[in-house]
């Protein structure tokens, strides 16, 4: 069984990765995607403005990056915490 | 050789392996049928993921939706968003922890989270809703794709797709399905990505189509890029521009949010991160799943622009190389005659295509006769004695699956679509099939109705309830209610509105309860169905709704199709507030939370 100190910390650490994964998640996609397209519109991708581009697919590569980052991130830190399988 | 035969050999070909595959990967226990055994390679099982997820709307109607879309293009950017960025959701939020529980099935997890039969009941009747409405799509898919393709009727299409599922996933089970549908995704992919490569070297000279998206327009010498050649012609026409803003941002904001909670909360999704050995490989997994599903999505915007751009140029030759009213529209008489065009023909003949000289000039006007009077295309239009637009019918559908014969590619480019179009109907249908059986025998039989049931005995029960909704599916295929589109809405409002809120807090939030989550996913369910029903009907039956479907009548401007996100707050606010106010959940409970946080001591599922 984990300490219960240490479990506590270790949700703590998890939380933490996920929350700022979140605020990346929303960033790319909500953000630029949809609410800043018309302020981000001078920034040209090949023939698209950068809003549209992150739209159709910009966001899909940073969910991808994100995911296996997360990951690397949690495996880490379940070893550094003694709690991987 | 004949198209027909060829089409035949592909089909024949990839059915061969599908039914190799279900014989080699047999199940022998409950185990293997519900979870493949827990010992699916990460990335294997990523791939199964992609297949199982990439149905027949991913693969036959999404490019077209965006390529069609009488908003522009960019609005129907939430589906790409959607149905991709659910995944992190998925491998953030639920997928590890849903891993190290280490069950079966969603209704099993929230059943025990908030120990009561009754939370597990309305999380099967959810799941129930949710796959059915789902399946009815994919049947469908199966038998346009024959009919089309083999020559065969709709009906007798379907008949053939069902008896195929049935062998492989009736026999073997979550197994026999995970090692198809890998077959499957390779077959898919392939058939998407060729056809796009082809186009893209055709319109931009650039390989890759997520590079030609935003490449320049090869035919007028490359000094104007796709994107702006493409505005500018279905400007010209009318038509709103592809790259235009979104008129309404709250709803575009609003259908992207429910879609991404609606994926990460569809059961038949879930289920497949228990097929993995470890928590770790459910987290990677997730990850390997959205690789190969955005090998499919990043090329469908190109797919969707640069088909929408052959279309407009195949109905304007001069827009090739300058303006589209420079020349002619195309004529009748060449549609009849030239044998590049003949693929107008075949499509007219299945009726997702047709055309009608309204003013009787012989050409086929295509414009957007709904343009304001007093734009330069209506103009010209009342000037010239245009009578309306001649496309009268453009099914969505055709962007993907006549998209080779558009741009005059070789045969068995169309016979490889053919195979594609099956590989992505068929494994997503075999997921949900997969997903109700297990609901039945194990929520509803070994749960409820009769618990003793010995392993043997519930491996069958498994088997007789996937022939069942197999039969029930097809049935459904066969007599599709006239709001096939429709269902689609609830059932992403659905898996947003109650299964994704009730995990994700039964999960990060200790103190929520069996009140908290009943209540929540009741107020979720009520709430968005409600919305629903009001602009598509009561049940759906024509005529019920109580306030016309358009856009003026929607609350703050949001769609039936959005509403899934806002259910889904509803149900995490009326969850906080009625579990705050009642008893804190049992202490064996708090520990089953505690242990869930933490990946040590997964080891293989149980049934207990």
């Amino acid at each position: 069984m984990v300490e219960k100190a240490s479990s506590d910390a270790y949700w703590k650490a998890n939380v933490r990765i996920i929350l700022i994964s979140l605020v990346i998640w929303f960033l790319c996609s909500f953000g630029m995607g949809i609410i800043w397209r018309p302020a981000l519109m001078g920034i040209s991708v090949g023939g698209a403005d950068l809003g549209f581009w992150m739209a159709q697919n910009g966001s899909i590569y940073v969910f991808i990056i994100l995911i296996f980052v997360y990951t690397k991130m949690m495996n880490k830190l379940d070893r550094d915490h003694g709690v991987e399988e | 050789m004949d198209q027909f035969v060829l089409n035949l050999i592909f089909v024949g070909i990839t059915f061969a392996i599908y039914i190799g595959i279900a014989f080699w990967a047999r199940a022998g226990t409950t185990s293997e049928f519900y979870a493949a055994g827990q010992g699916v390679h990460p990335v294997l099982n990523g791939m199964a993921t992609g297949a199982d997820w990439m149905s027949a709307a991913s693969f036959i109607s999404m490019a077209g939706i965006i390529a069609l879309s009488p908003a522009g293009g960019y609005t129907q950017s939430a589906f790409l968003m959607g149905w991709t960025g659910g995944y992190v959701l998925l491998a953030l939020l639920l997928a590890p922890y849903l891993r190290k529980f280490g069950k079966f099935t969603v209704p099993e997890f929230i059943g025990d989270r908030f120990y009561s039969g009754g939370a597990r009941l309305l999380a099967v009747v959810c799941l129930i809703i949710i796959s059915i409405t789902y399946v009815i799509g994919q049947m469908r898919g199966v038998g346009v794709t024959f009919s089309r393709f083999l020559e065969v009727s709709t009906d007798m299409g379907l008949y053939i797709g069902a008896a195929i599922v049935f062998v492989y996933a009736v026999f073997g089970g979550m197994k026999g399905i995970t090692y198809t549908q890998v077959a499957q995704y390779v077959v898919l992919i392939i058939a998407y990505t060729v056809p796009a490569i082809f186009i893209s070297l055709n319109l931009t000279g650039d390989l890759l189509p997520q590079i030609g998206l935003v490449g320049s327009y090869a035919p007028s010498g490359g000094d104007i890029s796709l994107l702006a050649k493409l505005d500018q012609v279905v400007t010209e026409l009318g038509f709103t521009a592809y790259t235009a803003d979104t008129s309404n941002r709250l709803n575009m904001f609003l259908f992207t949010m429910s879609l991404m909670i609606g994926t990460a909360g569809l059961p038949h999704v879930i289920i497949r991160f228990f097929t993995v050995p470890k928590v770790a490989d459910a987290r990677s997994s997730a990850g390997w799943a959205l690789v190969f599903i955005a090998l499919l999505y990043t090329v469908a915007p190109a797919v969707g622009s640069m088909a929408r751009l052959n279309l407009t140029t195949t109905m304007w030759p001069a827009a090739l190389t300058a303006t589209a009213t420079s020349g002619d529209a195309i004529s009748r008489a060449d549609i009849d005659s030239k044998p590049e065009l003949s693929w107008i023909r075949t499509w007219e003949n299945t009726g997702l295509l047709a055309m009608e000289d309204k003013n009787g000039d012989g050409l086929i006007q295509y414009y957007n006769d709904k343009a304001p009077a007093d734009s330069p295309i209506m103009k010209m239009a009342a000037e010239k004695g245009w009578k309306g637009n001649e496309l009268t019918k453009i099914d969505n559908d055709i962007m993907v699956l006549a998209n080779p014969e558009i741009a005059a590619l070789p045969g068995w480019v169309i016979a490889l679509v053919a195979a594609g179009a099956l590989a992505a109907a068929l494994s997503t249908a075999a997921g949900l099939l997969l997903a109700i059986s297990s609901a039945i025998s194990h929520d509803l039989i070994k749960g409820s109705i009769k618990p003793d049931i010995t392993e043997k005995g519930e491996l069958t029960a498994a088997r007789v309830s996937m022939t069942f909704a197999i039969v029930v599916a097809t049935w459904l295929g066969l007599n599709p209610p006239g709001f096939a589109a429709q269902v689609v809405a609830l059932a992403f409002g659905l898996a947003a509105a109650t299964i994704f809120p009730a995990l994700m807090m039964g999960i990060f939030w200790k103190r929520i309860n069996k009140q908290g989550a009943i209540a929540g996913m009741l107020v979720g369910l009520v709430f968005t169905a409600v919305y629903i029903f009001v602009y598509k009907g009561w049940f759906f039956i024509p005529g019920t709704n109580n306030l016309p479907d358009t856009a003026a009548n929607y609350v703050f401007g949001i769609s039936p199709l959005s509403i899934g996100a806002v259910g889904a707050l509803l149900n995490f606010v009326v969850a906080y507030l009625v579990s705050s106010v009642t008893a804190e959940p049992p202490q064996h409970v708090q520990d089953l939370v505690e242990s869930i946080r933490i990946p040590k001591g997964a080891g293989s599922a149980s049934a207990h």
